[in-house]
């Protein structure tokens, strides 16, 4: 089996007397989707979190292409290769939706100190970020300010950004959110395709995205991983019905 | 053309319109009165790299403006006493030349910007509002009881200092100076707008989380923003000083942050030309309210709250709508 890109070793985090994470573990391989699942208040977000860098847990590790990066910032985790979409969008409100883009291909490419270029001119970030934009079916709204779009289109747009950053491993917290159906669909077929490119952890409430990604999925409850494995063992896991996806969703 | 490119237009020729006719007319005085506000709106065009563009809020930036004004200062005043500067371990004697003089402002206040912006963008929000002006403060206690340059007499200069070919002492001539630079300084920022740097630097402005998930550390943004905003105020308190010929403590006051904050403000916050039409408002308020009553300043408060509560774009929000993307 192919060394795991992202490997989470025994990740613990308190809020005071709460424990948010306990003794997680978690890898991501190559070529793979890998759904994180759990009911509200599982503690997924602090998780990712912790993935990300933008918050430092108790005890454990974060090794990224095999490297230990638990004390690494966002941003730098960033620069090696972490490309995060968030829950709540967390986009420049007053950019374009091609100067976000641009942001995101500029910052990849490393030039940001340059002082006196027209960087909404650089025909190399322009293709970038517009191939982006296509890839996730936004290039039409390209002028338009990300302010305006709807919530659903700024989660295309995350994920548009994550793209310009070729990333090596995406976390994505519910990129569904707020999509409609046929918005769901064609991400869904595209991040089923963008596999091949770079694994994804996926953090999702929409189990019909799930359960037609995943390659692997592990449910997150109170804090603990209490399964791990393939979309069929996971359907047929007991105590994953009983916490969490409740008996009248068995098949 | 675009609404906001006609509005540059037309301030920036108004603010030479002005003084030309002054000049035909023979009114030396309004000509100064221009000169002074060019001189402001390049403080202003300065402090708003920081705060327009990067959302600093400083409120010590008469800090550069002092620095710059006391290089002009001090050097000059060396020169008109034959003194040197320093005896050791270097021998520096003063100088009446401009260029240098405005060389020696600009490395002083960028110098100070990076030490004190490497220490205050270690706050944000309120506490980064306070800690810039408390180093502006200290330096105006430190000028105020350092009796080698004057205390708080400050130091008379006789003569402008000199520009090659020019004669400075010439109102007109003086004028063009400065409106010369003021035209670098805005070209020049509009192009750091549009550019790289200014791209990630904005989107700091409005989401830091955003830029950190890109990979890039807003801090060292912030702090080469801070740093050229430092060393353009820095200019302009050259300049306003050997305007005046005169230099003292009153240019690190508080009173002064304010004032450069009221240009950008007042212009529109982040508009590369606000600043410019900020201080030409500012300057012909004075004038005019001044003239009227001494407590003129109430008025502008007046104003000024209007701005804030009802436009807040200022003049270029009011006139030139929303903000287009730069580039």
């Amino acid at each position: 089996m192919a060394e795991p890109i992202l490997d989470i070793r025994g990740l613990t985090k308190h809020f005071g007397g709460l424990c948010a994470s306990r003794d997680i573990t978690l890898d991501l391989r190559p070529g793979e989707i890998h759904a994180l699942i759990g009911p509200n208040g599982a503690g997924k977000s602090t998780l990712v979190k912790q993935i990300a860098g933008a918050l430092v847990p108790d005890s454990g590790t974060v090794h990224f292409r095999g490297q230990d990066v638990t004390r690494l910032s966002t941003a730098a985790r960033a620069r090696m290769g972490m490309g995060r979409t968030f829950q709540i969008s967390s986009l420049a409100m007053e950019y374009t939706v091609l100067q976000n883009a641009v942001l995101g291909a500029l910052c990849h490419r490393g030039t940001v100190w340059r002082l006196f270029d027209r960087v909404m001119r650089d025909k190399g970030l322009l293709a970038v970020a517009e191939e982006a934009l296509e890839q996730v079916g936004l290039a039409e709204f390209r002028a338009v300010r990300t302010a305006e779009l709807s919530h659903g289109q700024r989660r295309q747009l995350e994920v548009a950004v994550a793209l310009t950053l070729r990333p090596q491993v995406f976390l994505m917290d519910e990129p569904m959110a707020g999509l409609g159906a046929e918005g769901s669909r064609r991400l869904i077929e595209f991040l089923s395709g963008l596999r091949a490119t770079a694994p994804i952890l996926l953090i999702e409430h929409d189990m019909d995205a799930v359960f037609s990604l995943a390659d692997r999925v592990s449910v997150l409850v109170y804090g603990e991983i209490i399964a791990t494995g393939p979309v069929a063992d996971i359907r047929a896991n007991a105590t994953v019905r009983a916490a969490y996806l409740g008996e009248e969703n068995a098949p | 053309m675009t609404r906001e490119s006609a509005l540059n237009l037309a301030v920036m020729g108004a603010l030479l319109a002005v003084p030309l006719w002054a000049w035909a007319a023979d009114e030396p005085f309004l000509i100064t009165l221009s000169t002074r506000a060019v001189i402001f709106a390049i403080a202003g065009v300065g402090l708003n790299v920081a705060l327009g563009l990067g959302g600093l809020v400083s409120f010590g930036h008469a800090l550069f403006f002092g620095l710059g004004g006391y290089a002009m200062g001090i050097l000059a005043w060396h020169a008109q006493t034959y003194t040197n500067v320093t005896d050791w371990p270097l021998v520096l004697g003063g100088t009446k030349s401009m260029p240098l003089i405005w060389l020696v402002a600009v490395i002083t206040s960028a110098l100070a910007a990076l030490a004190f912006g490497a220490l205050s963008l270690r706050t944000a929000g309120v506490y980064f509002i306070m800690i810039t002006l408390a180093f502006a403060q200290m330096f105006y206690y430190f000028a105020i009881s350092w009796p080698a340059y004057g205390g708080e007499d400050g130091l008379s200069i006789y003569v402008r200092n000199g520009f090659p070919g020019l004669n400075t002492m010439d109102p007109i001539q003086y004028f063009a100076i400065c409106y010369v630079l003021l035209l670098i300084v805005v070209l020049a920022v509009g192009r750091l707008a549009g550019s790289s740097f200014g791209l990630v630097l904005r989107a700091a402005r409005q989401n830091e989380e955003r830029v950190r998930a890109v990979g890039q550390a807003p801090y060292r943004l912030y702090l080469l923003a801070f740093t050229i905003s430092g060393a353009i105020t820095g200019l302009a308190g050259a300049l306003f000083a050997d305007l005046n010929r005169f230099v003292s403590p009153t240019m690190f006051s508080w009173q002064t942050s304010g004032e450069i904050m009221i240009f950008v403000i007042l212009g529109g916050v982040g508009r590369v030309y606000g600043p410019v039409a900020g201080a030409a408002l500012f300057i012909l308020l004075e004038h005019v309210l001044g003239g009227l009553s001494e407590f003129w300043h109430i008025y502008l408060g007046a104003m000024l709250l209007g701005v804030v509560l009802f436009a807040r774009g200022g003049i270029y929000g009011l006139l030139a709508g929303r903000e287009a993307g730069h580039g």
